[in-house]
């Protein structure tokens, strides 16, 4: 008879442990999971690190939803406070996957065509991240003539907002080119015979633009203006201009912010560790 | 009787997808495709190389070690061949992922080499070529990190309960090979800053 409340005071002892432990391990896996934290995807821009006065962030942001009117490209700018010990390409790659910047990989003319112009002032870092699909035109070597021609040399004269600027024009100016013209643009800067494959001629390419911004573009910006919210993807083939994102996997940007004339959210796309890094 | 008619195909039919029917070669596939991505990332720095070499011995004739050095370990790295089915294979896994990573170190020698050659480093056309291999260094440490995830993914798939009985009965799946960062400059790529 006595044993029997020593027998459970036991089990509580050992349950109580147990419990314990399990939530050690837990909590712990928690703050692994969690380690990296991305900031928000607020707009076009992310100025983080309060480098950009509201005028600046304004033709900025215009440029961009021009660019990704005309193009389906999206291109998104960031300043960063601090890395968080991480290199800044190791950094540029997820945060491009987690905002999923660039369009969802089925159905739209050119997936993954994201790019992240990223800005840590703190540890003097530059980076054009380059999404799979715009690997191409926006290569590593014309990124790399970007960030030293047109970037550093302003950010070195204190001039950040300029350099932002600057760079942002010169990668907006290779993404609205021609297929054709940006590829021989690139060639060029990389002063090497590329292997042409231009076989799937530009009238092609044209054809589907033109059918793509008459059914689906069109479309989708005259239902988020008669609905007075953003769009949302229905699935129709993946082209985002609005909406958040659908099916990447890494989830697109639940965290996007609906305010002022309508949000900006990520179409999906991925990034493969393409573009170029620079510091000053 | 009717209802049992339909049910018992359904119920086979789904006792059986739990088994991992689908989910192992769907992960398998998935490791598969991630491994594509790290051998174009490998086959496009090997095609990088000798377009280097040659460069910097033009601007730079009296480092002959370095670039022998690097022409042999491209050598090596390009003699083997592996196939996916290689990939559940350690050694011959282990043997391809070193022949890469002294290529890596090699590169990295010979960039720390070149920093000497200031006529070198302002030539248009070798400074293209170094932010080409530092894009496709980022790139193969993107793929083999999305790759060695994807393994994991399986790895765990074909071990855990219910997929193991599908993974071993059925496809007598064995488990794939991860990266591992053997020393250090093998995981990550040497960086190079040009402008200061």
């Amino acid at each position: 008879m006595t044993r029997a409340p020593a027998l459970a005071g036991g089990l509580k002892a050992w349950l109580g442990q147990w419990l314990a432990v399990t939530l050690l391990l837990v909590a712990a896996a928690h703050s692994a999971a969690t380690a990296q934290t991305f900031p928000k995807l607020t707009g076009r821009v992310v100025d983080n690190a309060n480098l950009l006065d509201p005028a600046q962030e304004a033709s900025l942001t215009a440029k961009l939803e021009a660019l990704e009117k005309q193009s389906t490209r999206q291109l998104v700018v960031v300043t960063l406070p601090d890395l968080q010990g991480y290199e800044i390409e190791e950094y540029g790659y997820q945060l491009g996957r987690k905002w999923g910047i660039g369009q969802a990989e089925k159905g739209s003319l050119e997936k993954d065509n994201g790019a992240l112009l990223i800005v840590a002032p703190n540890e003097r870092k530059v980076r054009i991240e380059v999404g799979y699909g715009l690997e191409g035109v926006l290569t590593d070597a014309l990124s790399s003539v970007i960030i030293q021609q047109d970037i550093l040399p302003r950010f070195r004269d204190k001039d950040m907002p300029g350099g932002i600027a600057a760079g942002t024009d010169a990668i907006i100016t290779q993404l609205t080119l021609p297929e054709e013209e940006a590829r021989a643009y690139a060639a060029k800067v990389e002063e090497e015979s590329r292997k042409a494959d231009d076989n799937d001629g530009i009238g092609l390419f044209v054809f589907w633009l033109v059918i793509i911004f008459f059914f689906f573009v069109i479309p989708m910006i005259h239902a988020a203006r008669s609905k007075g919210r953003p769009y949302r993807s229905s699935g129709i083939g993946g082209i985002t201009t609005w909406g958040a994102s659908s099916g990447s996997s890494w989830g697109g940007s639940s965290g996007s912010s609906w305010g002022g004339g309508g949000g900006f959210g990520g179409g999906g796309g991925s990034f493969g560790g393409g573009g170029s890094s620079g510091g000053w | 009787m009717r209802i049992t008619r339909y049910a018992l195909p359904l119920l086979a039919a789904l006792s059986l997808t739990a088994c991992g029917i689908n989910s192992v070669p769907t992960a398998e596939e998935n490791a598969k495709a991630k491994w594509a991505d790290v051998e174009n990332q490998y086959q496009r720095r090997a095609d990088l190389v000798p377009n280097l070499v040659s460069t910097v011995k033009a601007g730079a004739a009296s480092e002959e070690k370095i670039l022998t050095q690097v022409t042999e370990a491209r050598a090596k790295a390009t003699a083997i061949n592996i196939t996916t089915d290689d990939l559940s294979d350690p050694e011959t896994f282990e043997k391809f992922s070193q022949a890469q990573n002294q290529l890596t170190q090699a590169l990295g020698q010979l960039r720390t080499v070149v920093e000497a050659y200031p006529q070198l480093q302002s030539q248009q056309n070798f400074t293209t070529l170094m932010s080409q291999l530092e894009g496709t260094e980022n790139r193969i440490s993107v793929a083999r990190r999305d790759y060695n995830e994807a393994v994991r993914e399986y790895n765990t798939t074909i071990r855990t309960f219910p997929d193991s009985i599908g993974a071993n009965l059925i496809h007598g799946a064995k488990p794939m090979v991860p990266f591992k960062a053997t020393s250090q400059g093998a995981e990550e790529a040497p960086k190079v800053d040009f402008g200061q």
